[in-house]
């Protein structure tokens, strides 16, 4: 310093030239796609003069339905790059043998599986499961929005900017090389002093705080704007598991934030918490990020487990089987998923007694999720089952969960984990879940809801096309991982000598690329849909028969959901009122009180994800501008008054008057 | 169930090599007894899941009209009481094999047993093994021979072995699926493992804990010998000419992938011990003279040891 000053660095902290990875053609080629890709939506939004609609419409949005769409766009679009690293990897464990080190250096293929795991829980599972539970629960119980609506946009915006801090790390510098749980000391400042564990500790944070806000919020939600009648135990199912997610989030998150404000200061302010001096210890960092780790696999399964609940009585026409035992069985997972931690590690060094206790306490947990199984199979029983896409979703995930589950139970007794922990048999069980779970899940949810949020059906036959790829490219692609996990291969290798492992792993190949077609056919059927609109078209706004109150509005519900809240007097509300003759109110109306749109939320976290980027840089000029102006935005909404406004009962009438003329066109 | 369980795996063994279900050595062998029993149990509950799964969604069908129809049924005690409690049973046994299992193959409890039916005799000494990751490749102490190797290890068959296990800078897993179940290896920490290999032949043994850029290539032959060939494999060893001192070690720990295999005739006085305290690069514990002659190239010594040198 003094007369050395450089400016470039105190401007730029470590960001050099040499982090734009312009010498990999991977990334370059990549760029390119991706650049392309983008220009061409900038000037599609540009050429159809979407750029007012798209900032006002969606960008400031604080409409519960919007965000929960943009968080479902949010995880498809991350889904896309978390399957080509995927298929990255396929690619360079089939070809890597012998001789060979495959196309991927270990520096590439290291990130890749770090950047992997990270996207697929944080940015595609979260936002899916947040986005359904966004969606679906004010409509589910009959309320016009989320508690705080602001914060709801809040939330989306903070895990977008999480998600992107991700992404620039793919062409600026790096990412981890760590695994997606960074354990120290690989992740402390010795063994990774460059960017990539910085790009995954402020990307979490920053995601994190969205989760943990919108968590909150739907807790108050549920617990506050209930419909008048609408006790506890008349809650849907969904919403029940909604609630228990979200207690969860609530508890679990505060532990990643304060466990990776640790490791950031270990690694910024040369403290020792996680370091193997000075008394510092990694160990106690392994517990503490599966402290929040544990419930986290619970946060995703428990909504999609409601999901199935749903779908499963709608098309079995029938009342869900054994509702009692099924909240029950929510709560008990809820509680006792904070007391298996431990099993992810019992290989490193806790007494025998310690690791039975664990190991038993997750077997417990496999009591409560068989008795949902056999619910929703008692549900089926005479029943009148129709096999819309949705239920054939159910149904693959019935048959491929239990698979996961046993697998999972095995993976509990820790004598048995000894010999499969860190294998590709662990790969292929958490999968196993995930897949088999929460991502047939959201498939079946998207499918089944699609038409309440866009008034239209989604084509069969591409449906069916990307099914069929999912479901039969997942065993494909996970069963040979059991197999080599039985053979005794290890989980992130990158290199293989045995000649006898290359065929599983060619076949494993062949299953991911089949589930990339299926994302594909995904694709291909929302856009096949929205051509065909017109002849999927929806009218009633209950093209299921559906039996809880998202059924009973308009699709799409008109901005406020509900003209009037409804009153409820039993389970499954919406089946309880067209039993009991139900007429919608034609005429009444009142004004209605709604939340105003507001770009804070969006400001706030594109600033927040600045003063990330700069923290991650060391760009510590950048770091003070974008904080104060953050703050500043924060102080300046503090005074936004014009936070409200009313949708008139003139335009009420308007709404509701085009519903009915077109449910009587229709008839 | 169980047995028509164990023949489909005998077929897959034939198929491919399944170590795992396959080994050699006595504690795997119960682990993959153990794998292949807790399966049995839970097909009790899966395979008729499965089966009523397929079976529901086909009888119930909607064009099946003959199918009982019962839109209102929706609870029955006694249906309650079976789906809650048979899973309870089979989770009542499992659990008691876990206790049980948990504590006899717990790998920090010495062996009472070279197979089955053939206790430990009381004379025989176990084979003590110090294993130490380093990045990346595996370094073993034979501290009772007072010789080392590196990405090698060997033992008799039939001779219990103590495996004393810790890392130099970051976090690994000491694996071998043919002799027992892993067991972490972690800086400045001691973990255990008791094992004993029944039977002659070339084993794989790496690390199954990601630990950076060298993971992948971080690989060891483990063999099992007999007696008589462990012995003369012992004498090669100490007819090398290189010895395991401060400083060699020193420069073997720096960060290198695929490491040849080494042999080394002798070794550092409590060299061990000094890894695992971390003092093996510090001069406030012990006062050899290697290691304070070493002091003045401390700070090139690793980039992952940098921080060490902070503050003595």
């Amino acid at each position: 310093m003094g007369t050395n000053f450089d400016l470039i660095q105190f401007l730029f902290g470590r960001l050099t030239l040499e982090a734009f990875p312009i010498h990999e053609p991977i990334l370059i080629v990549t760029f390119m796609i991706v650049a392309l890709g983008g220009t061409t939506v900038l000037g599609l939004i540009t050429y159809f003069k979407g750029w007012k609609p798209f900032w006002t419409n969606w960008v400031t949005s604080i409409d519960h339905k919007k965000i929960g769409i943009m968080y479902i766009v949010l995880g498809f679009i991350m889904l896309l790059r978390g399957v080509v690293d995927a298929l990255m990897m396929r690619a360079q464990q089939v070809l890597s043998f012998g001789d060979s080190n495959g196309f991927l250096p270990p520096h590439h293929y290291d990130q890749l599986f770090t950047v992997h795991g990270v996207i697929m829980i944080f940015f595609v599972a979260m936002p899916f499961v947040t986005g359904l539970m966004n969606y679906l629960v004010p409509l589910q119980i009959g309320a016009r929005d989320v508690s705080f609506p602001f914060l709801n946009n809040f939330s989306f915006w903070m895990t977008a900017s999480g998600g992107a801090l991700v992404m620039v790390s793919l062409f600026v510098g790096e990412f981890a090389k760590t695994g997606w749980l960074a354990y120290p000391p690989l992740s402390g400042i010795l063994a990774s002093p460059d960017v990539g564990v910085d790009y995954w500790i402020w990307a979490l944070q920053i995601a994190g705080v969205g989760t943990l806000l919108s968590g909150i919020n739907l807790i108050v939600t549920i617990v506050k704007m209930r419909a008048p009648g609408m006790t506890l135990m008349k809650m849907p199912v969904f919403t029940w598991t909604a609630l228990c997610t979200n207690v969860l989030i609530v508890a679990a998150f505060p532990v990643l934030t304060a466990v990776l404000a640790m490791l950031s200061m270990d690694r910024y302010l040369d403290t020792n918490f996680f370091t193997n001096d000075h008394g510092g210890n990694p160990m106690m960092y392994v517990n503490l990020i599966w402290i929040w780790g544990h419930p986290e696999v619970y946060i995703l399964i428990l909504p999609i487990f409601g999901v199935f609940s749903e779908i499963v009585a709608t098309f079995s026409r029938k009342r869900l089987f054994g509702y009692t035992s099924m909240v029950y069985a929510t709560v008990v997972i809820t509680i006792l998923s904070y007391l298996v931690w431990l099993h992810h590690f019992f290989t490193m060094g806790s007494g025998a007694s310690v690791n039975s206790f664990f190991g038993i306490t997750t077997m417990i947990i496999s009591i409560p999720t068989g008795a949902k199984i056999f619910n929703w199979l008692f549900t089926m029983y005479r029943g009148r089952i129709s096999f819309e896409l949705p239920m054939l979703w159910t149904l693959a995930f019935m048959i491929t969960f239990v698979i996961g589950g046993m697998t999972g139970v095995l993976l509990a007794i820790p004598a048995a984990d000894f010999v499969l922990h860190n294998s590709l048999f662990l790969v292929a069980h958490f999968h196993n879940v995930i897949i088999g779970g929460v991502v047939f899940g959201t498939f079946a949810g998207i499918t089944y809801w699609f038409p309440k949020a866009f008034g239209y059906k989604l084509n069969r036959f591409w449906g069916l096309c990307s099914f069929w790829l999912w479901t039969v490219g997942f065993y494909l692609a996970f069963m040979p991982l059991y197999v080599l996990g039985l053979m005794g291969v290890t989980r992130r290798v990158s290199h293989f000598e045995d000649p006898s492992l290359q065929i599983w792993l060619v076949i494993a190949a062949i299953g991911a690329g089949m589930i990339f077609l299926g994302i594909i056919c995904f694709a291909i059927q929302i856009f096949v849909s929205y051509l065909q609109r017109e002849s999927l078209r929806d009218v009633t706004g209950d093209p299921w028969n559906g039996r809880t109150l998202e059924w009973s509005t308009s699709s799409p519900p008109a901005d406020y959901n509900f003209a009037f809240t409804p009153k409820v007097y039993a389970l499954d509300a919406w089946a309880d009122m067209k039993k009991a003759g139900y007429v919608r109110p034609r005429t009444g109306f009142n004004a209605i009180h709604m939340p105003k749109n507001t770009p804070a939320g969006f400001v706030i976290s594109i600033l927040s994800a600045v003063c990330g980027f700069g923290l991650i840089w060391h760009m510590w000029p950048l770091v003070v501008l974008s904080f104060v102006l953050m703050m500043s935005a924060i102080i300046f909404h503090t005074f936004n008054y014009k936070r409200d406004y009313y949708i008139s009962a003139r335009e009420v009438a308007e709404t509701e008057g085009i519903r009915t003329a077109l449910e009587t066109d229709h008839v | 169930m169980q047995r028509k369980f164990i023949l489909l795996s005998a077929l897959f063994l034939t198929g491919c090599k399944m170590v795992v279900l396959n080994p050699s050595g006595d504690i795997a062998n119960q682990q993959s007894n153990l794998l292949i029993l807790a399966t049995g149990l839970m097909l009790i509950i899966v395979i008729p899941v499965i089966l009523m799964t397929v079976f529901f969604a086909l009888r119930y069908r909607a064009s099946n009209q003959n199918a009982v129809y019962t839109p209102e049924w929706h609870h029955s005690t006694r249906l309650e009481l079976l789906i809650w409690g048979g899973p309870l049973i089979i989770i009542i046994a499992l659990g008691l094999i876990t206790w049980i299992t948990t504590h006899t193959l717990d790998p920090y409890r010495p062996l009472d047993r070279i197979k089955p039916n053939q206790p430990v005799s009381a004379d025989v000494k176990p084979l003590v093994v110090e294993v130490v990751a380093l990045d990346w490749k595996w370094l073993f102490i034979y501290p009772d021979l007072g010789i080392a190797t590196v990405n090698e290890l060997a033992a008799p068959i039939n001779v219990p072995i103590t495996f004393k296990i810790t890392a130099s800078t970051v976090m690994n897993s000491f694996f071998i699926p043919a002799l027992a179940g892993q067991i972490y290896a972690m800086p400045s920490m001691q973990t255990k493992l008791h094992a004993v290999i029944n039977q002659q032949g070339v084993y794989e043994g790496f690390s199954a804990n990601y630990s950076g850029a060298g993971f992948s290539k971080m690989r060891f032959k483990f063999t099992g010998m007999s007696e008589s060939d462990f012995d003369s494999w012992v004498s090669s060893v100490k007819d090398t000419k290189e010895e395991l001192t401060r400083e060699n070690y020193l420069a073997l720990e720096k960060p290198s992938i695929a490491e040849p295999v080494r042999h080394y005739s002798a070794v550092g006085v409590r060299l061990y011990d000094a890894i695992l305290d971390r003092s093996i690069a510090n001069n406030d514990m012990c006062m050899s003279p290697t290691v304070v002659a070493n002091l003045q190239h401390l700070v090139t010594v690793s980039e992952l040891t940098k921080g060490d040198s902070n503050g003595h």
